[in-house]
């Protein structure tokens, strides 16, 4: 099956006149075959692109959703090699999202080589700074696969030049200070961040942290290449009863947001 | 081998490894705190803080009758444990304190295991007029009831952290959320040498004062420089303060207690150098408790203080480069040592302590009589009478 790549779904999206639908969900969430068999929904509902997260003990990042997808993750014993399956069970182009010492432990050449082996895209590493970035950037170069920093709206414009130079596929821009999740409503920093990052750079930029309803997305939409909701489609896994009413309810959402970003 | 220090770095450990959210609020910290240590009239209100309310330079007391069963080298206590809120955690808390008002910030927040370093973080709070907010597991508010209490009447805010272990690892957790949410007005005040830089190198400058004051006063007590100098290690700001001063006299021997638990091989323990691997946590690359997957690893100690599974980056790489040395010791072995040293010495040491002190009796023993061990006695007993009764049977 041949996949298209970033660059070509973010150009699609924009010939579309709309911008991309990014959707997280964890590996080993609600179990192996479940995230399997969700992100496969997420796809069918209009997901263009899929962050695949890697479990992790410490999500500094995260709010309480995540940590409790990423505790049952770790219950069902997910590692690495989970992660990579499930990245080559997906059919759009998929990163996958890790905070920095998993990474590190499996080692930063053998990790970059796998995921380029199942035919991952790329990473976003919402810990890893640009300065402990070396053997990252290298090893990410050779395997032809995309670095995705994380921006905030507290980042200067002369760090901005500095991470997006090293970033590449798209910028992952943080639409607020604080961790993930829902929120009510969503401030104007992520569009000031987001026309703050169009001066310094031409790559894509999508935005995340707090998306969840259809006139979320609609609204990031008029500003960003990209929307990214995560939190949003765990808590529909966490309240349903089996995974097919999970499927069922994902898939739902997808289409909601994926028609907001479509009205933006 | 040489010492090397890139800014930052302690060889290959150190660093930052935070959200780029938190990078602008490192960086002001590392700027005020660089000024600050430039700054005569900043020194001068720190200096006269410690005088007229830690109580420092805290006192040398020798242990004539414990050092018997060291060998009877001679045992130099470091009385951290006089100091105002009963540990070393107070000179960094006021340090800390003095660069949050310099910053402008009105708010701190801090992260506790035992409550030591809680309770200070709320005394300097209390004492400049800063919003102090406490995250501290849930288990551990079980633990430390008291200190809990303690930081209540101080004004402070205890928020339980309910997530993961619910120890002092979360608590760490949960305040880096808070800090991420709200770092224009807050400043993390964070407790030991670990976490992204200036963090581990401006926690150990403000401990500094144990190493200089004691080097000084072993001198003029001796005149001469100690064997060993001995602390306990958890994240390591106590061992980190005493050692420094200490790092270019060659000859002095640099030992670091760990908490072994129910032993390193029982996989119970929180001792992170011996029994570890490097890796990535809470933002600066060190030896951590971590499995095949890069998950950490709980870990486990009679004792609150130093049951955390990092430790501080510059110990990472003092081990590395065999500039001083670690070592295990367990639950038993530590209560051992506590109960010994109270019946002989009329000093209750904090748990965390009694490490250092069942390494004394080790090292003691090894290098024997007319040698001299300094031990940084780097906390008082007080808050656990309860632990402790529990450990010896003791009814309450």
């Amino acid at each position: 099956m041949s996949r298209e790549s970033l660059a070509q779904v973010f150009a699609r999206a924009r010939s579309e006149d709309r911008a991309a639908l990014i959707g997280y969900m964890p590996a080993g969430f609600p179990s192996l075959e479940g995230s399997k068999e969700i992100i496969k929904a997420l796809v069918d509902g209009g997901v263009d692109i899929v962050e695949v997260g890697f479990a992790y003990s410490d999500p500094v990042m995260d709010g309480a959703i995540i940590q409790e997808a990423a505790e049952i993750a770790l219950r069902n014993r997910t590692g690495a090699k989970e992660v990579l399956d499930v990245v080559s069970s997906v059919s759009v182009p998929s990163l996958v999202m890790s905070y920095w010492n998993p990474i590190e432990r499996y080692g930063v050449k053998e990790f970059t080589k796998a995921l380029a082996e199942v035919g991952g895209v790329g990473v976003i590493t919402p810990d890893l700074t640009i300065e402990e970035s070396g053997e990252w950037i290298e090893e990410t170069e050779r395997n032809d696969l995309s670095r995705v920093y994380v921006v905030a709206p507290s980042t200067d414009d002369s760090r901005l030049v500095k991470v997006a130079e090293r970033c590449s596929g798209f910028i992952y821009a943080a639409s607020l200070m604080g961790v993930t999740g829902a929120r009510n409503s969503l401030s104007d920093s992520a569009s000031q961040l987001v026309s703050r990052l169009r001066k310094i750079t031409d790559l894509p930029i999508a935005v995340g942290l707090g998306v969840s309803t259809w006139e979320q997305a609609a609204s990031v939409a008029k500003f960003a290449d990209g929307v990214i909701v995560g939190s949003a489609f765990i808590e529909l896994v966490l309240q349903a009863a089996d995974i097919e009413q999970a499927c069922k309810s994902v898939a739902s959402l997808a289409r909601q947001l994926s028609d907001g970003v479509r009205k933006g | 081998m040489e010492r090397t220090e890139i800014v930052g770095h302690f060889g290959p450990y150190g660093g930052r490894f935070v959200p780029e959210a938190l990078i602008g609020a490192l960086d002001e910290l590392e700027a005020a705190n660089n000024s600050a240590s430039k700054d005569p009239e900043f020194q001068k209100e720190l200096n006269h803080l410690h005088k007229t309310y830690t109580g420092r330079p805290s006192i040398i007391t020798e242990a004539k009758r414990f050092a018997e069963h060291a060998g009877n080298a001679r045992i130099l206590l470091k009385r951290e444990d006089l100091n105002h809120t009963g540990s070393h955690k107070i000179n960094n808390v006021l340090g800390q304190a003095l660069l949050t008002k310099r910053m402008g910030k009105k708010r701190i927040i801090a992260e506790t295991g035992a409550g030591q370093h809680g309770v200070a973080s709320a005394t300097a709070a209390a004492l400049l007029g800063l919003e102090c907010v406490v995250y501290m597991g849930e288990e551990d508010t079980k633990r430390q009831a008291l200190n809990v209490a303690r930081m209540k009447l101080l004004g402070a805010t205890v928020v339980p952290v309910t997530t993961g272990s619910r120890t002092l690892k979360d608590a760490i957790n949960e305040a880096m959320r808070d800090w991420v949410t709200n770092v224009a007005s807050t400043h993390y005040l964070l407790g030991t040498v670990a976490g992204p830089h200036p963090f581990p190198t401006m926690v150990r400058d403000f401990h500094r004062i144990i190493g200089i004051e004691a080097r000084q006063q072993v001198l003029e007590m001796t005149g001469r420089l100690p064997d060993a100098v001995l602390a306990c290690v958890g994240g390591g700001s106590n061992a980190i303060g005493i050692f420094h001063p200490f790092l270019d006299d060659q000859k002095v021997r640099l030992i670091g207690l760990e908490a072994g638990g129910s032993g390193v091989e029982s996989g119970k323990h929180a001792a992170t150098i011996v029994g570890g691997t490097p890796g990535v946590l809470h933002g600066t690359r060190s030896y951590l408790l971590q499995d095949s997957d890069g998950q950490t690893i709980e870990s486990h100690s009679i004792s609150a203080g130093l049951d955390y599974p990092g430790v501080g980056p510059e110990h990472a790489y003092l081990h590395d480069i065999g500039r001083a040395e670690y070592r295990a010791i367990t639950d038993d072995q530590a209560m051992h040592a506590f109960s010994l040293f109270s019946k002989c010495e009329g000093i209750i040491p904090a748990i965390e302590t009694a490490h250092a002190l069942a390494g004394a009796l080790q090292v003691g023993n090894e290098l024997g009589s007319g040698t001299i061990l300094l031990i940084n006695l780097s906390g008082r007993g007080d808050k656990d009478v309860q632990t402790a009764a529990q450990y010896f049977g003791i009814p309450l």
